[in-house]
């Protein structure tokens, strides 16, 4: 079982290896459905404290690539390793985000038991929660400033508040890695501010965070870094460098020059 | 008939199988009202209407061939299961076709089965709509060790139950066994089904799966209360339904459930927060505030 602790202590209590290698590397993956390819020589590394944002069409294999770091889709050809260590679900603690709309809401249960369902795997078979693992319910919840909802039945939180509940329960693992699918759909712009500035706040304590999204504007004003995804990881680097290079834009979305995507990124 | 009678009749040896249809009515609407709480809040109601169609197979042929109804009601059930999981591998049909295929079959083949029986249009009715006369000794003991089977698991696999009805993705992606679960879940329902038929027929028995914890879902936002509230109200109606049907000279399974229907409707009109009065109440309470404050700049 492994040890609770904060992700500095995770980070520094990690073997020497982990130090040199990213916290999270996807090398040469090839993942099939059905027959078809869909990702391709997919290559990303991401360090410890940065914020990626995966950026692509719809069918590019966003939430393919997501699925493949978690473990759950088995990619045909190619590794991925968290701390220089292959991925494995349950073994490695990765924390998941899924999208809002794949999560039973009206099931009566409060905030912090939903916070407790993260740590299912690591409690084990008959096993209740201890002392330590309430801790750990109690961290995740101030982490995303939700503490004085605990009780709250997560039915009746509102949108920015659910998408909150998701995070802290992947926080409860305290994982070094967090994948965010479209964090941000179906959210007013106040609730995305809010959610953008926990994500960087969550970066900065040296977690690495990998977010697809659709929404350019705050990707490219939030992340540290763009991955341009289609079919395989197109382009990737700072926002502001990635936003001049039009032509690789273009191409990962297949729009022509005068799309408004286009005229977004000159704007930015 | 006063309630005191009904208390004499049931103590009375030579009405003695009245005590034992109380038991095994009571057992049943427990374990139904427990596992029933997963069945209603994973929308599994449809699951949980093929399953009882699909033991009767099973019990059909124990019933031709003198065995064990349970044992074969369980087989048949966990068959057709696997088959349902088996098939809906195929993307181009959804799972809801494939039960909706297989449980009508099951079902089918229990008539073209119980058929081959001596004097089967009576028995076919027993199993259809229940039946209080005839429970041996032997079923009270099966009944009662296969609940306390069922409550166990559902206990014992609590949380891993609850991860993985709130989203299946997640529990994945942390390494719990989604599809054993799911598995070990529609077993559940079969045992809870099986045991449930003998009183209240394979037909009816659904209600008792799913209306008493419908009923307390609405009663109340906290699982823990909601799995100790469905069975209160299965038992509660099943001594009442036995009561009336008893009183009145009238079909017991039946009885049971209009009275488990009378207990959601009473909770759908009463309850807290849902409830149709409290939701006239929030809007008057609104209403008055609107008016309170005035017009909105």
């Amino acid at each position: 079982m492994a040890e609770l602790g904060t992700v500095a202590e995770l980070v520094e209590a990690s073997s020497p290896t982990a130090a040199a290698s990213a916290a999270l590397e996807v090398r040469e993956v090839f993942v099939e459905l059905g027959g078809r390819p869909v990702l391709e020589h997919a290559n990303l590394t991401i360090d410890h404290g940065e914020l990626v944002g995966l950026i692509g069409p719809n069918g590019a294999g966003k939430t393919t690539l997501l699925r493949t770091i978690l473990g759950v889709q088995r990619a045909v050809g190619g590794e991925v390793t968290v701390e220089g260590r292959p991925a494995r679900p349950g073994r490695t603690p990765i924390g998941y985000v899924p999208q809002r709309h794949e999560f039973a809401w009206e099931f009566p249960i409060s905030m912090a038991d939903t916070v407790m369902t993260g740590l299912t795997r690591q409690l084990g078979l008959l096993r209740h929660p201890r002392e330590r693992h309430w801790l750990a319910v109690a961290d995740a919840l101030d982490r995303v400033r939700m503490t004085h909802l605990a009780k709250r039945p997560i039915g009746q939180l509102s949108g920015g508040q659910r998408q909150r509940v998701l995070v802290a329960r992947a926080l409860a693992l305290r994982p070094a890695v967090l994948l965010l699918d479209e964090p941000f759909t179906g959210l007013d712009m106040p609730a995305q501010e809010l959610l953008s500035e926990l994500f960087t706040d969550l970066a900065r304590e040296g977690r690495a965070v990998l977010m697809a999204t659709h929404d350019l504007a705050s990707a490219l004003y939030t992340c540290d870094r763009i991955a341009l995804l289609n079919r395989t990881v197109v382009a990737t680097g700072a926002p502001s460098v990635l936003a001049a290079d039009t032509a690789v834009w273009s191409d990962t979305f297949g729009v022509g020059e005068n799309s408004a995507l286009l005229r977004i990124l000159k704007a930015a | 008939m006063s309630p005191l009678d009904f208390l004499a009749n049931l103590l009375n040896p030579d009405l003695a199988f009245l005590p034992k249809a109380l038991a095994v009515a009571v057992m049943s609407s427990v374990v139904c009202g427990v596992v029933g709480s997963f069945v209603v809040l994973r929308g599994m109601a449809f699951i949980g209407d093929a399953v009882a169609h699909a033991v009767f197979p099973g019990l059909a042929v124990a019933f031709v061939v003198s065995g064990n109804l349970v044992l074969g009601g369980t087989i048949a059930g966990v068959l057709t299961a696997i088959l349902v999981a088996v098939f809906s591998q195929n993307r181009r049909l959804k799972e809801d076709s494939i039960i909706g295929v297989f449980f009508v079959a099951a079902f089918a083949l229990g008539i073209v089965v119980i058929s081959s029986a001596p004097g089967y249009a009576g028995s076919l009715q027993q199993f259809l709509f229940g039946s209080i006369t005839g429970i041996p000794d032997s079923d009270l003991w099966v009944v009662g060790i296969t609940s306390l089977l069922v409550l166990a698991v559902v206990f014992g696999l609590h949380k891993e139950f609850v991860t993985i009805s709130l989203d299946r993705e997640s529990a994945r992606a942390l390494g719990v066994p989604v599809f054993g679960l799911d598995l070990t879940l529609y077993i559940l329902v079969t045992l809870a089904v099986v045991i449930s038929v003998q009183t209240i027929g394979n037909i009816l028995v659904l209600a008792l799966l799913v209306t008493p914890a419908a009923t307390a879902r609405l009663l109340t936002d906290r699982l823990g209360v909601m799995m100790a509230l469905a069975p209160a109200i299965g038992a509660l109606s099943a001594l009442v339904g036995l009561y009336v049907s008893w009183s009145w000279d009238l079909p017991t399974g039946g009885t049971v459930v209009l009275v488990l229907t009378a207990a959601f409707l009473l909770g759908w009109t009463l309850g807290p927060r849902h409830g149709l009065f409290s939701r006239n109440r929030q809007r008057a309470a609104r209403a008055a505030s609107t008016h309170a404050g005035g017009v909105p700049a």
